[in-house]
C-alpha cells in the first residue's frame, strides 16, 4: 500500500506544480538557513578529540597578577597558557604518559633544491614536543615525528602538513628530502595527511578556527634559534626584557601545554605535582595568586575558552524560529492544496479507503513534500556556506558541509514536512464525503 | 438484502433544522431492481448516502446484508463499501490524473488485492464495458457517456452484491442514457441488486419496483411490474 500512496502523492504534487513548488520552496528555504547555522554550530561545538577525551588534559597555573584576575568576569579562571619556566617543569615530570608543551612560530618556508619551482612563502610553524602527534592523534601520510633524543638535542627536522608538502615537493613522499626554514635547513621526517580538527582545541587561544600549522618542528629549537612567539603573549608584572634569555625567564604566558594521563591515580599524582611545584615557586616569591592549578579535558577546554560563542546559540535558534515561520506558510499552503483535494478524498472514501488510510496517504505526500524540500534546503545551504566562504576566508573551517549535519537537515525536513502537513492531513481525514460526490 | 426502517436523518446548522429522512422505511431484496423517484430535495440522495455507508442517520435501524450497520465503526463500514457496494454518480467522478485502468484500480487497491487478480478484473470490466481498449486514456479524452460506462466498470470490477446509482444518467444524452440503462439492467440480470435514484419516470419504468419519495418519506410504492428479477448469485458469478 506505501508503494500505491507514493504513487498517489507524486501525482497529486504534479496536479498543482505551483502550489507544490511553494511549499517546497518554502520548506527549502528554512532548511536552507537551518542547515548553515546548524552546519556552522557543528564544526564549532565539536569535539575533535572526543575519543581520548578521558585521558588528554590542558594544563592551567595562575601565576597572574594579584591585583587582578586573568578574566574580570571570571575570576577563578587561570591563564590559558604558561610561562616557560612553568611548561618547563610540566615537560620535566615524569608521571604523565604522554606530555606536550608547544607555541606558534612563524618562518619563510621554502625547498633547500635551488632548482626547485616551488616558491618560498611564510608560513606558520608549531614548536612542539614529540608526543604532539601521537596525543592528539595526528595521521601521517608518510613518516613520522622526530623522537626524545632529536627534541633533546634540537635536530633540524621538520613534519610537513599535506598541504606545505603539496606546494614544496608536488604532494610526493618528500621524507628524507630537505627544506629550508629562513635560512636553516631541515630534514622531512614525516607528511601529515589531511588534518584539520575545528575548533583547533589545541591552541584554542591562537584562532580557535584557524587551519593547523604548515610545518611542526621540535620545540627546543625555538630556544636554541631564539625563535620569537607568532601566537599571543600575555604578560601582567612590568619587568625588563632586553633578551631572549629574559624573556623565557619573564612572567609572561604563551606556551601552551597538555598531558596524557591515563589513570585516575595519574591525575591525581599530576594535580599534586603541580601544587607542589606552585608551592615552591611561592617560596620564590613567584605565583602571588591563591593556588589555582587546572586540568581539564578537551570538552571542557572547549567549554572553559567559550568556542561556542552566545551568538552562535541564538543564530541557531533565530534560524529554527525561521523553519517555523516557514513552516507555518507550508501548512497554509497545505490547507488550501487538501482543500482542492476534496473530492477526490471523498471518491476514494467511497470506493472503500477508512479515514486512516486517507491519513497515511497524506502523510506520504507530505513527507515527499518534506523530502523534496530538505533535499532542495541541503542544495541552498551548500550555496550559502559557499558564499560564506567567500565572504569570509578565514572561515574556512566551519564553511565547509558536514554530510552528517546534511543528513540531520533531510531528517528535520522529513519531520517539519509531517509536522506541517498534520493538522491538514487531519482535517481532510475529517471530510464527510457525501456533500462531494454529488457534483465533481 | 437491505433494510431501513424508522430512519431519520436531520441536518442541523447554527439557524436551522432539516429532516431528510422521517420515519423511512424499505426494504429491498436480493437480485432487485429498485428505482427511487422524487423531486429535488425530497430525501433521495440522503437515502441513498445512508444506504452505501456514507453518512450517519440519527434514529432507526439499517441492516445491509444481514448485518446492522448503526454501530460500526469507520473501518468496517469502509470494508463494507469497499466489498459489498459499487457506487455510479451523476457526475462520474473519475479521478482526472488516472488514466481508466488506474481508475477501475482504486476500489480494487483497497481490498488488497494482488496485481493479477487486479489486472484480470480491470480489463473484464472495462470489457463489459467496452473500453478495454481504451484503458491507458485519461478521462478527459472520452464522451460522457463513456466516462460514465468507465464509472460502471469501476463499480463492477468490486464484484459488488448491490449497486447504488445516483441519477446515472443525468448527465447524458437520451442514446446514452438509453446504453446506460441498458448496461445496469445486464448488471442486474447478473444478480446484483442495482438501487437507483433518478428523476426520469421513463427510466424508472424499467426497474422492478418504484418508490417515490416525498419529504424524507416513502410515499407510493410500485411493486414489480413483470421484467423478472434476475438471476442471483450464480448470475453474478457468471458476470466475474
Amino acid at each position: 500500500m506505501f508503494g500505491y500512496h507514493l504513487r498517489l502523492g507524486l501525482k497529486s504534487l504534479r496536479r498543482n506544480p505551483v502550489l507544490t513548488a511553494l511549499m517546497i520552496g518554502a520548506i527549502g528555504l528554512g532548511i536552507g538557513v537551518c542547515l548553515t547555522t546548524l552546519n556552522v554550530y557543528s564544526l564549532v561545538s565539536g569535539n575533535p578529540l572526543a575519543a581520548r577525551d578521558d585521558v588528554v588534559y590542558a594544563v592551567q597555573m595562575d601565576g597572574w597578577d594579584p591585583n587582578e584576575g586573568w578574566d574580570k568576569d571570571r575570576p577563578t579562571l587561570a591563564p590559558y597558557e604558561l610561562t616557560f619556566r612553568d611548561a618547563q617543569a610540566v615537560f620535566e615530570s615524569d608521571i604523565p604518559d604522554r606530555k606536550v608543551i608547544m607555541r606558534k612560530g612563524a618562518f619563510v618556508l621554502g625547498s633547500a633544491d635551488e632548482k626547485s619551482e616551488a616558491k618560498p612563502y611564510i608560513a606558520v610553524a608549531r614548536l612542539t614536543t614529540p608526543d604532539f602527534f601521537s596525543m592528539f592523534a595526528v595521521p601521517f601520510k608518510y613518516g613520522a615525528g622526530w623522537d626524545a633524543e632529536g627534541e633533546r638535542n634540537a635536530e633540524p627536522v621538520i613534519v610537513l602538513s599535506e598541504e606545505a608538502n603539496q606546494k614544496i615537493f608536488g604532494g610526493g613522499n618528500s621524507v628524507g628530502k630537505t627544506v629550508k626554514l629562513d635560512d636553516k635547513e631541515y630534514k622531512v621526517l614525516g607528511v601529515l595527511a589531511y588534518w584539520n580538527p575545528v575548533p583547533k582545541f589545541y591552541d584554542l587561544n591562537n584562532g580557535s578556527l584557524d587551519d593547523p600549522e604548515a610545518v611542526f618542528i621540535p620545540y627546543s629549537r625555538g630556544e636554541l634559534l631564539e625563535v620569537v612567539s607568532a601566537g599571543n603573549t600575555n604578560c601582567w608584572k612590568p619587568e625588563t626584557i632586553d633578551s631572549f634569555r629574559e624573556f623565557l625567564n619573564s612572567e609572561c604566558v604563551w606556551i601552551q601545554s597538555w598531558v596524557e594521563l591515563r589513570t585516575p591515580a595519574k591525575v591525581e599524582a599530576f594535580k599534586s605535582f603541580l601544587d607542589g611545584y606552585v608551592a615552591e615557586q611561592k617560596k620564590l616569591g613567584r605565583f602571588p595568586r591563591p593556588l589555582n592549578n587546572k586540568l581539564s579535558k578537551v570538552s571542557e577546554w572547549l567549554q572553559l575558552n567559550q568556542v561556542v560563542e552566545k551568538d552562535n546559540s541564538v543564530l541557531l535558534g533565530i534560524s529554527f524560529m525561521f523553519l517555523a515561520v516557514c513552516l507555518l506558510n507550508t501548512v497554509g499552503l497545505l490547507l488550501a492544496k487538501f482543500s482542492g483535494k476534496v473530492a477526490v478524498v471523498s471518491l476514494h472514501r467511497a470506493l472503500g479507503a477508512s479515514r486512516k488510510l486517507i491519513f497515511r496517504q497524506h502523510l506520504v505526500e507530505v513527507s515527499l513534500i518534506g523530502v523534496a524540500g530538505g533535499l532542495l534546503g541541503i542544495g541552498l545551504g551548500y550555496l550559502l556556506l559557499l558564499a560564506l566562504r567567500q565572504l569570509y576566508n578565514s572561515y574556512e573551517a566551519v564553511t565547509r558541509l558536514d554530510w552528517s549535519v546534511g543528513l540531520m537537515a533531510l531528517g528535520i525536513a522529513l519531520i517539519a514536512g509531517i509536522l506541517a502537513g498534520l493538522y491538514p492531513t487531519w482535517r481532510i481525514c475529517r471530510v464527510e464525503p457525501a456533500p462531494y460526490l454529488k457534483t465533481q | 438484502m437491505l433494510e431501513m426502517q424508522h430512519v431519520s436523518k436531520v441536518y442541523r446548522t447554527e439557524l436551522i433544522e432539516t429532516h431528510a429522512l422521517r420515519d423511512f422505511s424499505l426494504k429491498v431484496d436480493e437480485g432487485e431492481f429498485v428505482a427511487v423517484t422524487g423531486p429535488s430535495g425530497s430525501g433521495k440522495t440522503t437515502f441513498l448516502n445512508i444506504a452505501g455507508l456514507l453518512e450517519a442517520f440519527d434514529t432507526g435501524t439499517f441492516r445491509l446484508d444481514g448485518e446492522s450497520v448503526n454501530e460500526l465503526n469507520d473501518d468496517a463500514r469502509s470494508r463494507i463499501r469497499n466489498q459489498k457496494i459499487g457506487f455510479i454518480f451523476q457526475s462520474f467522478n473519475l479521478i482526472p490524473d488516472l488514466d481508466l485502468f488506474d481508475n477501475v484500480d482504486v476500489p480494487l487497491r483497497y481490498r488488497g488485492l494482488n496485481a493479477a487478480e487486479r489486472r484480470r478484473r480491470i480489463t473484464q470490466a472495462l470489457e463489459l464495458v467496452g473500453l478495454a481498449s481504451r484503458m491507458k486514456h485519461v478521462p478527459a479524452q472520452l464522451s460522457g457517456g463513456q466516462q460514465q460506462r468507465v464509472a460502471i466498470a469501476r463499480a463492477l470490477a468490486g464484484e459488488p452484491r448491490f449497486l447504488l446509482a445516483d441519477e446515472p444518467t443525468g448527465n447524458l444524452d437520451s442514446l446514452m442514457a438509453r446504453q446506460v440503462l441498458d448496461l445496469l439492467e445486464e448488471i442486474n440480470r447478473g444478480g446484483t441488486t442495482v438501487v437507483m435514484v433518478t428523476h426520469d419516470a421513463e427510466l424508472a419504468r424499467r426497474a422492478h419496483r418504484n418508490v417515490h419519495v416525498m419529504d424524507g418519506k416513502v410515499t407510493d410504492f410500485q411493486p414489480y411490474a413483470g421484467r423478472p428479477i434476475g438471476a442471483g448469485a450464480a448470475g453474478r458469478a457468471a458476470l466475474a
